[in-house]
């Protein structure tokens, strides 16, 4: 099987290019009205949104088994999300480590069900249908630059998850069914 | 040969099922529909079988103590028709009084009828997820707009959507 072409802007690009570092900020969970609240879109060029970006991927460093956090996540409503699923067994295409900015989805074909977890909804998970093959634009941080990201399987579900937290919506509104909501399970 | 409903309710351990559907396979009674799951950590189980009552209710008799056991015997099957296209129902927030009720009944005054609901909470998060048969002449975006007044007036957020079946 074919791996989606990568992007190398987004590919090669690293935290260090913010030029700041990040604070560990505190996760909101659900139900905090923040976490339905469309985000706002964003000026790239802010320092203030690039000092978020910058504490949305310190923060997403610290959480273990995290791929991505959306600044609602975070107590802001605002279309910012960080994302890196390296190492995940499910990755196929990898863009590594990277935050971007008023993200849309452009391009979303291939549907198939897999189970999903969140940081704000730390006690469920649930099934959901998402594009195994998506295309994104965004900006980086930093940056007036748009970026197309073109990617499949782990990294498109990621990404779509995070893009839905910038709109206020969770998993929980996009389940594929009526007992498609699970406690999640710890062993002891 | 009589359709009967069990319900088996109680706390779990291990072995439940088998020990039921034991009880049953006994008495000639062949399991129909049936759910199961776990209420707060509780076995809930409901099964529809057909079989002769009085030699099920005795079979399930040295199961019942810690396990609330009812049988009854049912009218004729139902079969339901649909009366419309599904829709997946989403519903959550913080958890108050009222919230099932309140969204059910906007389902209910537009026509529609559910098909299968499960509710779950922790902590403070509600989670509400149910399909909906809407009839066909249904007033989609009315109850959309009632759904949402109801849902602000909860403080939840609620969702609404076709489901979708791939046919393969």
């Amino acid at each position: 099987m074919s791996v989606a072409h990568l992007n190398q802007t987004l590919a090669s690009w690293s935290p260090a290019q913010l030029g700041v570092t990040g604070d560990v900020l505190e996760v909101v969970r659900a139900p905090h009205p923040v976490l339905a609240t469309e985000g706002a879109t964003v000026d790239p060029l802010d320092p203030v949104m690039v000092a978020l970006a910058a504490d949305l991927v310190a923060t997403m460093r610290v959480s273990p088994g995290c791929v991505g956090l959306a600044a609602p996540q975070v107590g802001i409503a605002a279309q910012m999300f960080a994302l890196d699923v390296t190492g995940h067994p499910k990755t196929r295409t990898c863009h590594g480590v990277f935050v971007l900015c008023n993200a849309v989805v452009v391009e979303a074909s291939r549907q198939e069900k897999g189970r999903e977890g969140c940081m704000s909804v730390p006690d469920f998970t649930g099934d959901v249908k998402r594009a195994t093959r998506l295309t994104v634009t965004g900006v980086l941080p930093g940056t007036t630059d748009h970026v197309t990201i073109s990617t499949d399987a782990f990294e498109a579900r990621a990404l779509q998850h995070e893009i839905d937290h910038c709109n206020g919506h969770l998993f929980l509104d996009r389940v594929a069914g009526a007992h498609a909501v699970y406690p999640r399970k710890v062993y002891k | 040969m009589t359709q009967l409903a069990v319900t088996v309710i109680g706390p779990d351990r291990p072995g439940i099922i088998a020990d039921v559907t034991e009880a049953l396979v006994g008495t000639g009674v062949n399991l129909e529909d049936s759910t199961m799951t776990l209420l707060r950590g509780h076995f809930a189980m409901m099964i529809v079988c057909s079989g002769p009552f009085e030699e099920v209710k005795s079979a399930l008799e040295p199961l019942r103590g810690e396990l609330v056991i009812t049988v009854r015997t049912m009218g004729p099957e139902h079969e339901h028709a649909p009366i419309g296209p599904s829709y997946l129902l989403s519903v959550h927030g913080a958890d108050r009084p009222g919230i099932v009720a309140a969204v059910t009944r906007m389902i209910a005054a537009a026509g529609g009828t559910i098909t299968d609901l499960a509710t779950r909470l922790s902590g403070e998060l509600y989670v509400l997820t149910a399909e909906v048969e809407l009839p066909v002449t249904a007033e989609l975006e009315m109850l959309d707009r009632a759904l949402e007044i109801t849902a602000e007036e909860l403080g939840v957020g609620v969702s609404l959507r076709p489901a979708e079946s791939d046919d393969l």
